[in-house]
């Protein structure tokens, strides 16, 4: 594959691998083969340049301190919240709250928003095709306020049903939290018409914008869901950094989750008033260093643009199936007729551990297991896959490894 | 430095995990445990018939990697027969076999199970070899019940 190919969607991949350190290496003496993308990205040197400035020069408490620095750490945060709202074309930035990662922001809203507002025999809808974190906050929701979780089923392809999922949505649901893109399948939701269809039905809407948000322009207030959330680390930033956005309003009106330094505006024994959002949601010394990285890494793919990096995917997504295909024994998971860089899969008679271990020697990181979505497994009655998933510096070159690597492991087990 | 991964999946390995020996439920059994992998999904069940003090017949059922399937084939196949006394020594030679304290594996009861003894490179898959073996042992020694390698 010549150079020049690489660059059919307007992105210079070689240069761009240049910027990734972790890409530079060899793996059991092969060059690594990094595809294991949807459970976390490599990071550019940009981000690594970000963190580490912020702990040479400007490192001290936000929000506080009067001094020099803590005004510079305090700037570089905050600025860190615009870029997040640009990035996500909030309204504001006060709609932008930073949390751990996805995990978190959901959890959040079930024990803010949800415990407010779900009262027993109140439902709460979700997606089949949902991440563990997407499905396990609402469970502790639903056993603790009585109120019911109902799973709009997928089909053979992995696409949600939407006319059963509009058959679910009725006048006793109050949240519908679905995933914009699939981890385990790739599956992309049409979720901006899913919203409208919950807010018909008087629900809020939440969107886990995890596998979302490093491949595609994400638009909040074109999509009008209420909660929208990403996890910094797999848009090419630091662990430990994630992002809640809300709806302003619905923001304001949620009570407190974790009380600490920084959430509040007064306190005395007898009684604290609390900060306005996002502070309100943000208690003690918040993950400032991985904030500022975030933004890093987020001017850094807003630089290459959206629009190219899902472009680039899809042309390898496109190469990689047909690729796979080819491959004796090997069954796609997941064919939606809208999907992401994901290429999860089955070799005949080989379990994908065993798969994994035999690229990994090869060089080649894949994910092999239940993706934290058991239902989805069960679904296609699977208990593991074995998933290749990309990213923009990703190459057909990395693809033909794969599909050489696979030969190997018939090889063995042939 | 890259291993050959033919030290892992050795020819016998690969046989037993593509035609498991005593995968079967075991009628008569009076003893049976699962075990479990949380984080990879395995599973087994292990069923024995002891009499007198000895492994009067052993099967498993279960699914997982080609590792965890052997290893469970050639565990039955090692025990069928032998004193529980003498299944508590197999079990401790194959430990010592997978911790990497025996690296040529020279435990004088392993026999056949020395083909595991490419697994202690693979530090992440020395889980699915020990899975079998930790639920035999729970069968062994405790009431019965489940066994998670977690």
């Amino acid at each position: 594959m010549s150079a020049g190919a690489e660059t059919a969607a307007g992105l210079d991949v070689w240069r761009i691998r240049e910027d990734f350190p972790a890409l530079r290496q060899t793996v059991h003496g092969h060059p690594l083969v990094y595809l294991d993308n949807a459970a976390t990205s490599q990071k550019p040197r940009a981000v690594l340049d970000a963190i580490m400035r912020f702990y040479e020069r400007d490192c001290a408490n936000v929000h506080r301190g009067v001094h020099q620095l803590s005004e510079r750490s305090t700037a570089a945060y905050e600025g860190a919240r615009e870029t997040a709202r640009q990035f996500l074309n909030a309204a504001a930035p006060a709609e932008i709250v930073f949390t751990r990662g996805a995990t978190e922001s959901i959890n959040l809203v079930a024990q803010t928003y949800g415990r407010a507002n779900l009262r027993a025999g109140d439902e709460i809808l979700i997606s089949g095709l949902e991440h563990h974190s997407n499905i396990v906050p609402w469970q502790l929701l639903a056993a603790e306020k009585g109120a019911i979780l109902r799973v709009a089923p997928i089909d053979d392809r992995g696409e949600i049903v939407l006319e059963e999922y509009r058959k679910l949505l009725g006048p006793r649901t109050r949240i519908v939290a679905l995933a914009q893109v699939s981890n385990a399948l790739g599956t992309i939701n049409p979720v901006k018409e899913m919203i409208a269809q919950a807010h018909a039905a008087g629900a809020v809407a939440l969107i886990d914008g995890a596998q979302a948000a490093p491949h595609m322009p994400v638009d909040v207030r074109d999509l009008d869901c209420d909660f929208y959330a990403f996890s910094g680390h797999k848009v090419f930033g630091p662990t430990g950094i994630g992002v809640l956005y809300g709806k302003a309003s619905l923001l304001d009106a949620m009570p407190p989750w974790q009380g600490g330094g920084d959430m509040i505006r007064s306190v005395t024994f007898e009684r604290t008033t609390f900060n306005d959002p996002p502070y309100k949601f943000e208690a003690g010394t918040p993950h400032i260093a991985g904030a500022i990285g975030l933004a890093a890494a987020i001017d850094y793919v807003t630089a290459i643009g959206l629009d190219r990096v899902a472009a680039w995917e899809h042309e390898l997504l496109v190469y990689g199936t047909e690729a796979l295909e080819r491959v004796p024994g090997l069954r796609l998971i997941g064919t939606a007729r809208r999907k992401a860089a994901v290429l999860s899969f089955v070799l005949e008679g080989v379990h994908p551990h065993d798969v994994a271990t035999i690229l990994d020697q090869q060089g080649i990181a894949i994910r092999a297991g239940h993706h934290c979505a058991q239902p989805v497994m069960e679904r296609f009655g699977l208990t593991a896959t074995s998933r290749a998933s990309l990213a923009f510096y990703n190459t057909h070159g990395e693809i033909d490894a794969l599909v050489e690597g696979l030969g190997k492991v018939r090889e063995i087990f042939e | 430095m890259s291993t050959d991964i033919r030290d892992l999946y050795q020819q016998v390995i690969v046989d037993h995990s593509k035609r498991p020996r005593n995968f079967r439920p075991l009628e008569g059994a009076n003893r049976k445990v699962e075990g479990f992998n949380p984080l990879c999904g395995d599973k087994i069940t292990i069923y024995l018939k002891i009499e007198n003090g000895v492994v009067a017949d052993i099967s498993f059922e279960g699914s997982g990697c080609a590792i965890s399937t052997a290893s469970a084939s050639l565990l039955t196949e090692s025990l069928k027969g032998k004193s529980l006394a003498n299944a508590e020594a197999v079990f401790e030679d194959f430990h010592r076999l997978l911790t990497g304290l025996d690296p040529a594996g020279e435990g004088p009861k392993l026999g056949k199970l020395a083909v595991f003894s490419g697994v202690c490179d693979y530090p992440t898959r020395v889980k699915c070899a020990t899975l079998p073996w930790h639920t035999l042992h729970a069968a062994l020694t405790g009431d019965g019940g489940k066994v998670s390698t977690e």
